[in-house]
Order: structure tokens, then C-alpha cells, then sequence
């Protein structure tokens, strides 16, 4: 079950121009968004939220990847990381990246591989 | 609307979850998407990238509607592995000439699995050269099908000219167990690898 995607126009184009106000990529806080950054919200909608932001919110009450939330919503990722963006720069919303095998200047990190390790043994 | 769920900003909701990342990558048709599949808690999703040859050029999208549009996809799906932590696999796209567009897409991974059709392996020397190039850790798992002939693993690293401290492992990636078990040992590679000191691979 999927919201209709591109409901007037095949390429869609038009609605994201609409959506992202004319804005084709993210810039400043969501430019490093990754598929697998996790959302979660901070605030409740406000009466007069994009409808877009308002359903970003109320899907990320529990965090989402930024991946599954595009999926969910039918908009492509760099559409999303624009919508995203503002919702960052508000403080509606909170992302959190994948956490790399290694930490910034840091060795590997063996306790994380060792939880990833026995989560998958426990399959 | 009843947004009475976020009486607890930061509460059980949020909590610490956290994510990491593995790719799964290969030629066309090695597998990528079934072995997503077999092994997701969910049932696999699709998130697309559209790229147009205006991109760059934000007013010049205005009436564009016969403009030429790429739509590459990722095949995705998630496995919980406790309570706070999630993996998230991704399955890269089949062209690799549209990997560019996903620049970044490997970074922040924990690594990656490089499936190999033993039946085509030439299907994926690109994604095994990428892998190199961007100096991401991998496993290769050569993916058996009904008429695959049986190859000596090593054999399959010569053909690929695969390192020899990179493994290679057999599974059927329709099957969650065995892709489970190509998972596993990518995670116990990523540790052996730790474990010595960094050297020019």
C-alpha cells in the first residue's frame, strides 16, 4: 500500500519542483544525509506544516532510515534530503548516521562488530 | 490527528537506536535483490535517485517535461539486530556506470558482498574493482545456481584475481540461512582484519 506516486505527470518533475520550492539538492546539514541516517522526530506538527513535513513527522515518532521514509513516501532521495534539510535546520527532526566499523581517527570499532556478529548468529 | 505520542521527545520512541550499513554488490543478475530478500525482517523496499541532465542547473528545471529523466533504484531491507541497533542492506544498482550518482553510497559502510554468478564471472569484475578503488572490505560469495558447475574456490580467485586475504564463500542467496552466513563471515573478516596491523592490501 503506497501513496499514488507522480499522480498527473509521469516525470513527476513538476510535483517535486513544487515540493522543494524549486531547491534541487540538499545543501548544508542534510548534503552528508545517508540512506541508512536514521530520523527522528523532535516536535510534533504545527498547523500550517507542509504536508510532506507534517507525514515526515508523524512517520519518524520512531526513528526511520532516511532510505525507508523515501520509500514510503514515493519521493526520490535527493527530493527527500531537501525536505529533510529544512526540517533539520528547524529542529523538528533529529538524524543520526550509520556508525562506520571505524570511529573518526579511532580503530576499528571491535565491540559494534562484535553486537553485529551475534545479532546475526541469533537469525 | 492524534500526535499524543510525542509527550516523550527522546523517550523509549527515539532512544539510542542506532544503524550501520552493509552493501550488497555484483554484476546484473548475480543475485543482489534475492539475497536482500531472503535475509530482511521487512519486505524489501526500493528508494530511487533521479537524475536529469538539469540537475546541476535548478532554474533550467522549469518546463523540462521532455527532458531526458534517469531513474536508478537501491533495493533495501532491514534486519534488527537487538533492541537499538538495525542493519540496513543495500542492494547497489545492477549498471555500474550509474554508481557515480551514488557517490558516498559505499561510505559509512561496514563493508560489502560482492556476488558472483560463477556462470558469468565477468558479470562482476567491475564491482570487485570498485570495491578496491574505494578501499571498501569485502567478502565474495559466489552464488550457486541450479546449473552452476561446481569451482574450486581458489580457482575462482585466480579467475577473479581476487587477494588472498579476501574470502570467498558459496550460499544460495534465496535462502536466509545462507545469506545469513555470508553476513557472518564479512563481520568475522571485518575483525580478522582489525586484528593485524593496517598494511597495503
Amino acid at each position: 500500500m503506497s501513496a499514488p506516486r507522480r499522480p498527473t505527470n509521469p516525470s513527476g518533475l513538476e510535483r517535486y519542483y513544487v515540493l522543494t520550492k524549486g531547491r534541487s539538492g540538499p545543501g548544508g546539514s542534510a548534503s552528508s544525509l545517508d540512506v541508512a541516517t536514521l530520523i527522528v522526530s523532535r516536535t510534533a506538527p504545527a498547523p500550517g506544516f507542509q504536508h510532506e513535513h507534517e507525514e515526515i513527522l508523524r512517520r519518524c515518532r520512531d526513528p526511520l532510515s532516511a532510505a525507508e521514509l523515501g520509500a514510503h513516501l514515493g519521493l526520490p532521495f535527493n527530493i527527500l534530503a531537501v525536505l529533510l534539510t529544512d526540517l533539520l535546520e528547524a529542529g523538528h527532526v533529529e538524524a543520526r548516521d550509520p556508525i562506520p566499523a571505524h570511529g573518526a581517527g579511532s580503530g576499528p570499532d571491535l565491540a559494534l562488530l562484535e553486537e553485529v556478529l551475534s545479532g546475526l548468529q541469533r537469525l | 490527528m492524534d500526535f499524543k505520542g510525542f509527550d516523550r521527545p527522546g523517550g523509549p520512541g527515539g532512544g539510542g537506536t542506532r544503524s550501520v550499513k552493509v552493501m550488497i554488490a555484483g554484476g546484473f543478475g548475480t543475485g543482489k535483490t534475492t539475497m536482500v530478500r531472503s535475509v530482511s525482517d521487512i519486505k524489501p523496499l526500493t528508494t530511487e535517485e533521479t537524475l536529469t541532465e538539469a540537475s546541476a542547473d535548478v532554474d533550467r528545471l522549469i518546463g523540462v517535461a521532455d527532458k531526458t529523466e534517469t531513474t536508478v533504484s537501491l533495493d533495501f531491507g532491514k534486519i534488527s539486530l537487538n533492541d537499538t541497533l538495525m542493519l540496513y542492506l543495500f542492494g547497489t544498482p545492477g549498471q555500474e556506470r550509474f554508481w557515480f550518482l551514488w557517490n558516498g553510497l559505499f561510505k559509512g559502510a561496514l563493508g560489502a558482498v560482492v556476488l558472483v554468478d560463477t556462470r558469468r564471472l565477468a558479470s562482476s569484475f567491475r564491482a570487485i574493482e570498485e570495491m578496491e578503488r574505494q578501499n571498501v572490505p569485502f567478502v565474495v560469495a559466489l552464488n550457486v545456481f541450479p546449473d552452476s558447475k561446481e569451482y574450486p574456490l581458489e580457482e575462482v580467485r585466480d579467475a577473479l584475481d581476487i587477494s588472498p586475504h579476501t574470502p570467498i564463500v558459496a550460499c544460495d542467496a534465496r535462502d536466509r540461512a545462507s545469506s545469513r552466513d555470508v553476513l557472518v563471515a564479512l563481520i568475522r573478516h571485518l575483525k580478522e582484519r582489525s586484528a593485524v596491523p593496517l598494511e597495503s592490501r
